[in-house]
């Protein structure tokens, strides 16, 4: 019996008076790819974004429920807290642009105004960098600004300052939209390879990804969780007939 | 014969072409042009004091003796002096309104407030720095057992300071404002506070903008002449003291051009003002290397 690291038990949100989230149930399994899929506007985003709490900055969204992560409910602790748990990497990469890559990669610290000693700097800069596959790409090159990176490489580089924080989630919201299909191959490698460290929760709206990378997908649809299983028993014995549909492209 | 006929014709992308050609070869003649009347014009003093002119401390129309040292300094003194005490207020301001009030009634208030400031002629100012910050500042000064001029150097300053706030709030309101959404949700995601955010994330990537909307201000100080005029006391001795009456290079020109009756006396006021262009152009120069040094490599 695998452990459950993250529950989402009646959870529901509202942007003003819409409903984007419809009464979700969900235990993340750990150290495993879960893979939320769905078309678009089916509150995929809205629900990787209440795990970290990052509706906290939009005044008109509003959650109701509970996520518990480890049993304990981070709606009822400190949001600071929640994010250096719970790290992020988003749809474009977003590297700190007045940062050179050595420092982006330890910004969780130095934003938190977390002292640490050179040693330690120096072992989590490298531990980052060679989870995320890019220490021998830049090994030679961390104190320079990271504008020669491609853009798969800046991706690979906000996934190493999410690591940096040793968090015990990484929330992974379309991480390879904005890139080409080579660096997308690289980033679900890593991806793959990043699930002893870490679970991953992963937004998607491609399902061959979903498919290639996750051991568990959520299926939503219209802000409903319409089914939760094994990636490879939904991809092959879908049980909804929307998920069905979904899957063989009869819409999204 | 259609393509001939199409050669022939002007378009309106020639006449453009050569309108905005133009006009960008007015605007430089127009620069040339006043740098150059004004070394003519100061062409007598130039001869007779040379480098003496900027290094002299005695200005006495009466023997002829033109040093302009005094007026070179009182207007370093309350340019820095006004800008170091309206930056932190014109950063608080901005911060304020672009990360705080983002909207709504009083985030439109405070900021036509700070717009209006630019607005108010600056014969007001020095109209309202003489008749009633003036007096306050005498009755601070006897408070504190200064001999009480009230006008002064300090004085021209605070009111400068206040004239200059818009300059560089408003420039750095607009560059903090466009910092990307995407880099402030990064570091919110890595648990950083919203405070940890402004100074470490915010700050350094709008470092640039706010230098330049700080060198704005700084060359509107140091041009600044009717509200300095008014209050700075128009004295022509090197201030001792920051409560002593002084002058700037802008306050000696406005306040004594009428009397120029002599040419040297006026080839005088002319150098000064051809400095005062110069101290100017100099501080725009730096400045761009400056905001050079802070821009920001990474698109």
């Amino acid at each position: 019996m695998e452990s459950k690291i993250l529950k989402i038990k009646d959870f529901n949100a509202y942007y003003d008076d819409a409903q984007v989230l419809k009464d979700i149930n969900l235990s993340i399994l750990k150290n495993n790819v879960t893979a939320i899929m769905g078309p678009s506007g089916c509150g995929k985003t809205t629900l990787i974004r209440a795990i970290n709490r990052m509706h906290d900055f939009t005044p008109n969204a509003r959650m109701e429920g509970e996520i518990l992560l480890n049993n304990e409910d981070l709606y009822q602790m400190e949001p600071i807290i929640v994010r250096r748990k719970i790290g992020m990497v988003f749809q474009r990469p977003n590297p700190f642009p007045t940062m050179s890559i050595f420092d982006n990669v330890i910004a969780g610290y130095k934003l938190n105004g977390i002292k640490l000693s050179k040693e330690d700097r120096n072992n989590i800069v490298e531990d980052s960098l060679r989870k995320s596959a890019m220490w021998d790409e830049v090994k030679d090159n961390l104190h320079k600004k990271g504008s020669f990176l491609s853009g798969g490489q800046q991706q690979r580089l906000c996934i190493a300052r999410a690591l940096a924080m040793k968090p015990e989630i990484l929330l992974l919201d379309e991480p390879t939209s904005a890139l080409d299909p080579k660096a997308t191959a690289h980033i679900e490698e890593l991806i793959s390879e990043l699930k002893d460290y870490v679970t991953m929760i992963l937004v998607t709206h491609n399902i061959a990804q979903a498919a290639r990378i996750s051991n568990y997908t959520v299926f939503l649809y219209l802000g409903e969780l319409v089914e939760y299983d094994k990636t490879n028993k939904m991809m092959t014995t879908p049980k909804d007939k929307r998920t069905e549909e979904y899957l063989t492209g009869k819409f999204g | 014969m259609m393509l001939k006929k199409k050669n022939i014709k002007i378009n309106g992308d020639t006449i453009f072409k050569y309108a905005i050609g133009s006009s960008v070869v007015v605007l430089i003649m127009l620069i040339v042009g006043i740098f150059v009347s004004l070394i003519v014009y100061s062409y007598p003093t130039i001869a007779k004091f040379g480098f003496g002119f900027i290094s002299g401390h005695t200005w006495d129309p009466v023997t002829e003796e033109f040093g302009a040292y005094p007026f070179l300094i009182g207007t370093l003194i309350t340019s820095f002096i006004a800008l170091i005490l309206s930056f932190p207020v014109s950063i608080m301001i901005s911060i304020l309104l672009s990360e705080y009030l983002k909207s709504g009634v009083i985030h439109n208030y405070v900021k036509s407030s700070v717009e209006l400031l630019a607005g108010i002629p600056s014969i007001i100012y020095g109209f309202w720095g003489l008749f009633i910050f003036v007096p306050v500042v005498r009755e601070v000064q006897m408070y504190f057992g200064i001999t009480p001029y009230g006008i002064g150097i300090l004085t021209a300053s605070l009111i400068l300071s206040v004239m200059i706030i818009p300059y560089s709030a408003t420039i750095a309101y607009e560059v903090i404002s466009l910092t990307p959404s995407e880099i402030k949700e990064a570091a919110y995601s890595l648990g950083a506070t919203h405070f940890e955010v402004i100074r470490k994330v915010i700050l350094p990537y709008s470092s640039s903008g706010i230098v330049a909307g700080v060198l704005l201000s700084l060359g509107r100080a140091l041009g600044e002449t009717m509200a300095v005029t008014m209050v700075i006391g128009n004295s022509h001795i090197l201030p001792d003291t920051l409560f002593a009456p002084g002058n700037t290079m802008a306050s000696v020109i406005a306040n004594e051009f009428t009397e120029a009756t002599s040419d040297v006396y006026l080839s005088a006021l002319i150098e000064i003002g051809l400095l005062l262009m110069i101290v100017t152009a100099f501080i725009n120069v730096v400045g761009k290397m400056i905001i050079k040094k802070f821009s920001v490599g990474m698109s």
